[in-house]
């Protein structure tokens, strides 16, 4: 509980939202009256004999459009970027005895230089007299930087505004084609709306990237990838001894490996067979019942998932491993027994297979619309030799969806490797490498919310290999779900 | 038909192929009902740990004022609990002995808010001091389980967090008719904090409610209008089949990924708060955006062709037969689509945890910007905390959670249903 | 032999008159002088039902060894439903309810006890379609050998496809290419390879449904060169909607409406000769 996620020089110079969004509404209700305006002239124009050529609505809004967008963008991208920006600008040339502090006092008196611009009380940082006066001439500076900052956002918005009626205004005409224009507007929305998830994609792989490099820049990526020594700590002053942490991950991707493994085993199996009696054997009726209680499997959360593990299935594995080990202890198998008696719940083994409960519905509904785009006709085929219902299932439709259910298989295992919460809850948190699953193994996912989640910096090797963690996972999962997807795909093809 | 001509070596292989497709029929049976079951017994464990929650006792207890206890100048100095524990031994007939012990165990009866309530008294109405006050509190924590029967007299004393003099009066209170039990409104009306017996969902419902509030504003519009772009203008040629993949790809991608985003992109980047509903929402926009852009899309695509050709045909535009005519009759795939994806998005907790939002958030957020907690984090940070009186609480929480995925799931389908057209 | 197949209105063969049972609906108008073969199929008031809807009427009608027996009429008249009777495919639609009975070679097919896994191997199926599995061309017509044991060592299992493959008259193209996926054939040799499927298995009838209908003429009047081949050693009931192929192919005719079998006899005499309004009306064109 608690804990804060460090953030670097952030919230600098900061615009009072309040008159931002004044400004922001005032812009909407300009438009508005702009729209009434041209839509009322365009009607004068059409009372006076012209035929439009467009409803008179769209001139209103074709006028509003160019008025009030360019004015709104500004003043969008200023609440966003200038932040931002404010800060950059604000410590661009940091004055030698700031730059001269380590990373933590430099972040303190960044962050009090704001809190006093904007009358904030400041933290119980003790600053010098010489660091004080710094202190205020900067905050003196980040007001005059938000003030001109605000007062040019403001400005190019009214111009931009002013400029985009006048300019659009006398164009209003029974010949012009407003409903055309609008419409190019309406696109560009529309492309822009879908340019937004490539955006995201773009998004993730640039963030991901820029940290994971600050990493490697610390710690190579052979050490990374194939270190098998995970000790992420880093030395807190430089005269603390036996700080050197080591990042090698391979005790991580091990531990996900064998959660992962366990879960395919318990959910592939399961899932696949639900799959296949929910399309062949089930009656309608009997499917409409089922499906639905699949699909509630399907929905619960993670979280909901971890607990269950964490407070049911790691104790009840616990005290059925436990009493195995008593039964067997005192006897041949002593040391087994001994073994077993002290195992805890916190194991790979509940890990996995909660986590494979998890997968059984996604498994069961993918591979149930694989078999299902199999087409009657084989199945037709096979009836007719004289083949019963396993065996067209086991001979017909199964070698014929192969393709697919490989891929549903493959999204599956994407999915257990990106699992976060259930590990967080219910694995361990030791990172070692083992193929035994009544081993506490911790995971790649885990150790990221353990790394983050705690009093961090981000200067430093520890908080970074997070991101390193969290690229190297983004690549396997992006890696996987392409492969699974293409084939798919063609699968889908082959039978469209 | 049986056929006389069949040999007994092709009988005997006729009744392997029927046994085996018994067994095969078996297996399914069997898969599913370890499904089932499984669900079965998750949602029943949860109801197990979780309905204790929504009972708590409450007790009533006669505070005397002691003019000569109780400080003047400094009302907030005082120690009210000591205070009313004093009031508490007198009744049950206990005297305190030299080092307070028992005044320290009656303490730990009675909820701590017990003190502020006297404090809020006397701050209102000083001449109350001398008089005798009746107030109604909840019992602390582990008293509240001790009725529950979870505590129990069995365990050795080492083991519990009550003593067994601490039991003998709270079954004498009981007796006495001072403690009551009844349904537990805190729960529902406070939000977390750090006494159990106090602690409540009200901040997480609001925090999840802000949050899902700013991800559909974000979300739907992109979505559903990104959606109406790619099915409906885009020319289908490589550039539309690279956003396709795109877009499947980023479905599947793991939800802590997009916590990672978030966390450079809107706290570090863009200097946003953390764990405000304002930058979860963001994230969890981006979260819902392909599977929302998904949905609409297949929404879109089951609308028959005549009807765009019916608009075309009457002079409508593109434009004016997509927003007119297809996406109308597309709505009930879309809403659908919409209400599945949030409710997803309901119970997402990684993403969050990496911008930070495993802060203790007492109290209702404010604003969009201000600090707050969401239901799905807020099972997390309970079910990491020391008191056994959490462990139901979390249990509590979870089935507040599914009962909200349950109910948006079920509008979900009903819409489908009333609103789907046969063609 | 003296058993005449199909000679009076509502007669069965061998069975005295006066235990006529006449059908409710409408009378069965056959022709004299069936052909001189062994009945292979017995049917005696076949109903069929799709949850409700009732698709076919008291169908009764025999059908002979050897020879090939056309089912002809406009869509929907029920054929395809009558035909996949015969082979109780129709237990593999939920819903779907046969009455009556049909019987080959003596025995009842809707019995308790048969098996209609041993049915269907002995009635084959070939359908409007082609669909051969997806497998290799071997492995395709080996499946129904495979399933039912019919070989017991690979050289066995060899030699049964070779004379399949023989006598679907496919042997001498795909010899060198068995390995290959059936998929990659063309349309008439995928059907053809279907046939041979349905061979491989020894079937005492062969059921078609509309055989040719997704074929090109070359391809259909191959398939119906092997069909008037295979006729010498099975019975083959072939469901058509073409006439001119009816006419071609077959020896024996009967015609459905509605449901119902309107008209049975002989092809040359149906073509020729019909004796009901319906059965004339359809000849020549006048619906379809």
């Amino acid at each position: 509980m608690g804990g804060y996620v460090a953030c670097r020089d952030s919230q600098m110079v900061r615009f009072s939202p309040m008159t931002l969004s004044f400004a922001i509404i005032l812009l909407l209700a300009i438009s508005v009256g702009v729209f009434w305006l041209g839509r009322r002239r365009a009607r004068t124009m059409a009372s006076g004999g012209a035929t439009l050529h467009s409803l008179p609505g769209y001139y209103g809004v074709w006028v509003a459009l160019w008025t009030g967008v360019p004015a709104i963008l500004v003043l969008l991208f200023l609440l966003t970027a200038g932040p931002h920006l404010g800060q950059s600008l604000l410590s661009a040339n940091p004055p030698a005895a700031v730059s001269s502090m380590p990373s933590e006092t430099a972040q303190a008196f960044w962050s009090d230089a704001r809190a006093l611009s904007r009358g904030k009380s400041t933290s119980a940082q003790p600053w010098t007299a010489e660091q004080k006066t710094l202190l205020d001439a900067k905050a003196g500076e980040a007001r005059r930087f938000d003030q001109v900052m605000k007062m040019a956002a403001y400005g190019m918005a009214a111009v931009l505004a002013l400029a985009g009626f006048l300019l659009v205004w006398p164009r209003i005409a029974p010949t012009l084609r407003a409903r055309n224009r609008v419409e190019g507007w309406i696109n560009i929305a529309l492309i822009a709306c879908s340019a937004a998830a490539v955006l995201t994609t773009v998004g993730i792989v640039v963030s991901l990237m820029f940290e994971a490099l600050r990493f490697f820049a610390v710690v190579s990526p052979l050490d990374f990838l194939f270190g098998l020594d995970w000790q992420p700590q880093i030395a807190m002053r430089a005269d603390q001894v036996a700080a050197k942490g080591a990042f090698g991950a391979v005790p991580l991707f091990a531990g996900t490996f064998l959660i992962m493994l366990i879960a395919m085993c318990v959910a592939a199996p399961v899932g696949l067979f639900c799959a296949i009696y929910l399309s062949e054997y089930a009656s309608p009726r009997s499917r409409a019942v089922i499906k639905p209680l699949l699909e509630v499997l399907a929905g619960v959360p993670t979280v909901v998932y971890g607990f269950f593990a964490v407070l049911t299935v790691g104790p009840a594995f616990r005290s059925f491993f436990n009493y195995i080990g008593s039964w067997l202890a005192e006897g041949p198998l002593d040391p087994l027994g001994q073994y077993l008696m002290g195992v805890q719940g916190e194991m790979a083994l509940t890990a996995g297979v909660v986590m494979g409960i998890m997968l059984i519905p996604y498994i069961s509904s993918l591979s149930d619309d694989i078999i299902n785009a199999v087409p009657q006709s084989l199945r037709d085929g096979s009836y007719a030799m004289g083949a019963t219902r396993s065996e067209t299932v086991t001979r017909v439709i199964l070698p014929s969806a192969l393709p697919g259910v490989m891929g549903a298989m493959l999204l599956a295992v994407s999915r257990a490797i990106g699992e976060t919460m259930i590990v967080t809850m219910a694995a361990g948190s030791q990172a070692r490498i083992t193929a035994n699953p009544l081993e506490s193994v911790t995971t790649v996912t885990r150790q990221m919310v353990e790394l983050l989640t705690g009093d961090q910096s981000f200067d430093n090797a520890m908080t970074l290999s997070a991101f390193g963690l969290g690229l190297t996972l983004f690549v396997v999962t992006l890696t996987l779900n392409v492969i699974a997807l293409r084939v798919v795909q063609k699968y889908r093809q082959a039978y469209d | 038909m049986t056929d006389p001509t069949v040999s007994d070596a092709g009988q005997a292989r006729l009744k392997k192929r029927h046994a085996a497709e018994r067994r095969f029929r078996l297996y399914g049976q069997l898969a599913i009902i370890i499904a089932l079951g499984f669900l079965a017994i998750l949602l029943g464990r949860v109801l197990q740990q979780g309905y204790t929650t929504f009972w708590t006792h409450s007790i009533t207890v006669q505070v005397f004022l002691d003019p000569a206890r109780i400080d003047r100048s400094d009302l907030e100095g005082n120690n009210f609990d000591y205070l009313a524990a004093g009031n508490l031994l007198k009744q049950l007939k206990v005297q305190d002995d030299e080092l307070g012990l028992a005044s320290g165990e009656a303490m730990d009866l009675v909820s701590r808010d017990l003190g502020f309530r006297i404090l809020d008294t006397l701050k209102a109405d000083p001449s109350a001091i001398g008089r005798t006050v009746t107030f109604t509190v909840p019992v602390k924590a582990n008293a509240d389980l001790y009725y529950k029967g979870e505590i129990k007299r069995s365990t050795p004393s080492t083991d519990r967090k009550i003593s067994d003099r601490q039991m003998d009066w709270l079954d004498a209170l009981k007796a006495k008719g001072q403690v009551r039990g009844h349904f537990n409104t805190a729960f529902f009306t406070k939000s977390d904090s750090t006494e159990p017996e106090q602690a409540g969902v009200l901040g997480a419902v609001v925090g999840s409610a802000l949050m899902l509030l700013v991800a559909a504003v974000i979300a739907v519009p992109t979505g559903v209008l990104g959606a109406v772009w790619l099915e409906e203008f885009a020319a289908k040629g490589r550039m539309s089949s690279f956003i396709e993949v795109n877009i499947n790809n980023l479905a599947a991608v793991p939800s802590i990924v997009f916590g990672l985003l978030g966390l450079v992109l809107f706290v570090n980047g863009l200097g946003f708060p953390r764990s405000a509903p304002l930058t979860g929402g963001m994230v969890l926009a981006l979260m819902s955006l392909p599977t929302i852009i998904i949905a609409t899309r297949a929404a879109l695509k089951a609308v028959p062709p005549s009807i765009r050709e019916a608009a075309l045909g009457m002079g409508a535009s593109r434009t004016q037969t997509v927003f007119h005519h297809v996406l109308p009759q597309a709505s009930p795939g879309v809403m659908t689509g919409i209400i599945l994806s949030m409710s997803h998005a309901l119970g997402e907790t990684a993403p969050l945890l990496m911008i930070g939002m495993v802060a203790f958030t007492p109290g209702l957020p404010e604003t969009l910007a201000s600090a707050a907690s969401v239901l799905p984090v807020q099972i997390y940070i309970w079910e990491n905390a020391a008191e056994a009186a959490y462990h139901e609480r979390t249990a509590g929480a979870i089935i507040v959670l599914l009962a909200f995925m349950i109910v948006m799931n079920a509008a979900a389908v009903l819409l489908r249903r009333r609103f789907e057209k046969r063609w | 032999m003296t058993e005449p197949a199909m000679d009076a209105p509502s007669g069965t063969p061998n069975m005295p008159h006066d235990t006529q049972i006449r059908p409710p609906v409408a009378t069965v108008t056959s022709h004299g002088a069936g052909v001189a073969a062994p009945v292979k199929i017995h049917c005696q008031d076949v109903s069929a039902y799709y949850g409700d809807k009732q698709a076919l009427y008291d169908i009764t009608l025999d059908i002979p060894d050897r020879t090939v027996t056309a089912f002809i009429g406009p869509s929907g008249c029920g054929k395809s439903t009558f035909l996949r009777c015969i082979n109780r495919m129709n237990d593999t639609i939920p819903g779907a309810r046969v009455t009556g009975r049909i019987e080959i070679d003596g025995q009842d097919v809707n019995a308790k006890d048969v098996d209609p896994v041993v049915l269907r191997s002995r009635v084959g199926m070939v359908f409007q379609k082609p669909n051969p599995f997806p497998k290799s061309i071997f492995e395709n017509v080996a499946y129904g050998p495979r399933i039912h044991g019919l070989a017991t060592s690979k050289s066995e299992l060899e030699g049964v496809v070779e004379a399949a493959l023989k006598k679907a008259g496919l042997w001498a193209e795909v010899a060198d290419r068995l390995q290959q996926p059936g998929t990659g054939l063309s349309g008439g040799q995928q059907q053809r390879l279907v046939i041979a499927r349905a061979i491989a298995v020894q079937p005492r009838v062969i059921l078609m449904d509309e055989p040719c209908s997704a074929l090109d003429p070359i391809a259909t009047a191959r398939i119906e060169e092997l069909i008037d081949e295979l006729r010498q050693q099975y019975c083959i009931v072939i469901v058509t909607h073409s006439m001119a192929q009816a006419a071609r192919v077959s020896q024996q005719t009967a015609f459905f409406h509605l449901g119902q079998l309107v008209e049975k006899g002989s092809t040359e005499d149906i073509f020729t000769n019909p004796r009901e309004k319906r059965t004339q009306d359809y000849i020549t064109g006048r619906y379809g």
